[in-house]
């Protein structure tokens, strides 16, 4: 069977699906990634679906179920990277993937996270009356 | 109807002996028929070919147009018929390019008559009624492919895509928006959103005159996919009538943002995105 | 015409494991592309196929997909014949309910892949079977 690499950049976790999953590849990747977020203590999580050309319940099941965990786990997970056909598919699917961030690329999702993160620094910083530098 | 062998020959023989002849003849009644739209050399060289290809069938003991031999036949006729459709004759026109080889080939034959004369000029005859039915159907596809590749090139036509600022594109529509164009729209808008990495988009409606349900769907699942890959849509221009029609036919735009004007819509995103407006700073000042 | 898929002669992939749901996606792929069915056309019916696959393997115990190109003399189309001889469905109505599941998953299986091809037609005996067979044609 095979097994999705998962990398760590920096304080996230990149993982680039690249390849037609079986259910059970996906069950794997949702187990690897929640040991992954403990081992590193990363708080990012970005699941690149640019070279998937169809999600279907059960990927979008996965998504939704690896976002939930990761959330418990104290970090946020963002879907980057799905094709026009793909959106327009599981709109008509029914699938709303709830629950689940999305943006269009890598770059943008590593924003997202960053500037996320950043909210939450501000507030602890509120909270003591400090100036951060974050940028979004 | 079929062609036997020694009839096939008969007739590739009768083609090669009085090529001269009947070429002539055939070219002549063709181009009475077409009044000088296409120049002589132009038909005498597409009877040329068809005369050549028919006496290679002929040899090659074509039975039916439809079969093995009949190939080269039908490809010059196809060719020549699509031709003719590209070129807006119309498809009598195109069809008496094949009739007008019987009249020739009825005078050839009636000054030679033998005993098999009749016989051969009934099975030519039906070989003819298929070439020109064939002739018929290649015109009549070609023009089809011909309707649907100018609508096609009017649906890219119709809906441009736009980037209007770093980040924001645009899609202004005109016109009456049936299903099949909202959907062309709803594909291009996606793809430029992930060509361009912009995650804003401005749906501008104020030159659509009516929206019923099934475009209002459309416009809406647009929305949703757009948010499952990671962008924000907007819609700008409702007019009065389509806000009131939206409304009577309970379709729900939810959290959707809408604003009146594009410009509302472009000001509405530029905020969201922290740039400085004009419109921003008096209102803080006050 | 290079992937072996002609006009009438159809491919069958039998669907016993979940690697075989994958092939199934990818010879309806093939298949789609064949008949220049456009992009999203080809994804909603490859999700279609794949949702219907793995039906036919978690509820129908295994089966097959039956991959065929179709022609309605104006249209070419892609049509799969989904089989197994499962247990069957015994309230038909309710499984075409969107958000109705036995199998704990989203329940969009059948009602979503009805909504994703042009012609969906299902045939279902308690004890004995089902067979469901999808189309999708091109514009």
């Amino acid at each position: 069977m095979e097994r999705v690499p998962i990398l760590k950049i920096g304080d996230i976790l990149l993982v680039s699906i690249q390849v037609d999953m079986s259910d059970q590849t996906a069950i794997q990747l949702q187990e690897d990634l929640a040991e992954r977020i403990v081992a590193t203590g990363c708080h990012g999580v970005i699941i690149d679906i640019t070279a998937l050309d169809i999600v279907d319940s059960f990927v979008g099941r996965m998504l939704s179920t690896i976002a939930s965990i990761s959330k418990v786990l104290d970090a946020e997970t963002v879907v980057v990277g799905m094709r026009p056909a793909v959106a327009i598919t599981l709109v008509e699917l029914g699938l709303s993937l709830n629950g689940i961030r999305t943006a269009l690329n890598v770059e943008r999702g590593m924003e997202l996270i960053a500037a996320s993160r950043a909210d939450e620094w501000d507030e602890a910083a509120d909270d003591e009356g400090t100036e951060t530098t974050a940028t979004a | 109807m079929a062609l036997s062998a020694e009839q096939g020959d008969r007739l590739a023989h009768l083609l090669t002996e009085h090529a001269e002849r009947l070429t002539s003849r055939w070219t002549e009644i063709v181009a009475g028929s077409l009044r000088g739209r296409l120049s002589r050399a132009e038909l005498a060289r597409q009877v040329q070919e068809l005369h050549r290809a028919l006496i290679d069938a002929g040899r090659q003991g074509v039975s039916d147009l439809a079969d093995e031999h009949g190939g080269e036949l039908r490809a010059v006729l196809s060719e020549l018929s699509t031709n003719r459709a590209r070129q807006g004759f119309s498809a009598t026109e195109t069809a008496i390019s094949v009739f007008a080889l019987k009249d020739s080939l009825l005078e050839l034959m009636e000054d030679e008559k033998g005993d098999n004369t009749l016989r051969d000029f009934v099975a030519y005859s039906a070989l003819i009624d298929q070439m020109g039915l064939f002739t018929f159907e290649t015109f009549v596809r070609a023009r089809e492919s011909l309707i649907a590749d100018q609508a096609e090139q009017l649906l890219e036509l119709s809906t441009p895509v736009v980037k209007l600022w770093e980040g924001v594109v645009a899609v202004p529509l005109v016109g009456t928006l049936d299903s099949a164009r909202a959907q062309v729209v709803m594909e291009r808008l996606l793809q430029t959103l992930v060509d361009t990495g912009s995650p804003y988009a401005i749906i501008d409606i104020t030159g659509v005159p009516a929206v019923d349900t099934q475009v209002a769907q459309h416009i809406l699942k647009t929305v949703v996919a757009a948010r499952l890959m990671g962008a924000d849509c907007i819609i700008s221009g409702i007019r009065p009538q389509i806000a009131q029609t939206i409304v009577a036919l309970g379709i729900e735009f939810g959290d959707i943002a809408t604003k009146a004007s594009l410009a509302d819509a472009l000001r509405h995103v530029l905020r969201m995105t922290g740039v400085e407006t004009p419109a921003r700073r008096p209102r803080r000042e006050s | 015409m290079t992937t072996g898929v002609d006009l009438g002669v159809p491919s069958t992939q039998a669907i016993r494991s979940d690697e075989d749901v994958v092939r199934v996606r990818q010879l309806v792929r093939t298949t789609a592309v064949a008949v220049r069915l456009s992009l999203v056309d080809q994804t909603k019916l490859v999700t279609a196929a794949s949702e219907l696959a793995r039906n036919t393997l978690i509820y129908g115990g295994g089966g097959s997909a039956e991959v065929s190109t179709v022609s309605d003399g104006r249209r070419r189309g892609v049509r799969i014949v989904f089989a197994d001889e499962g247990p069957g469905i015994p309230d038909l109505d309710l499984a075409l309910t969107d958000g109705y599941t036995t199998g704990g998953g989203l329940g969009l299986g059948l009602s979503g892949a009805r909504r994703l091809v042009d012609d969906f037609d299902i045939w279902t005996a308690v004890g004995e079977g089902t067979r469901i067979t999808i189309t999708k044609w091109s514009r």
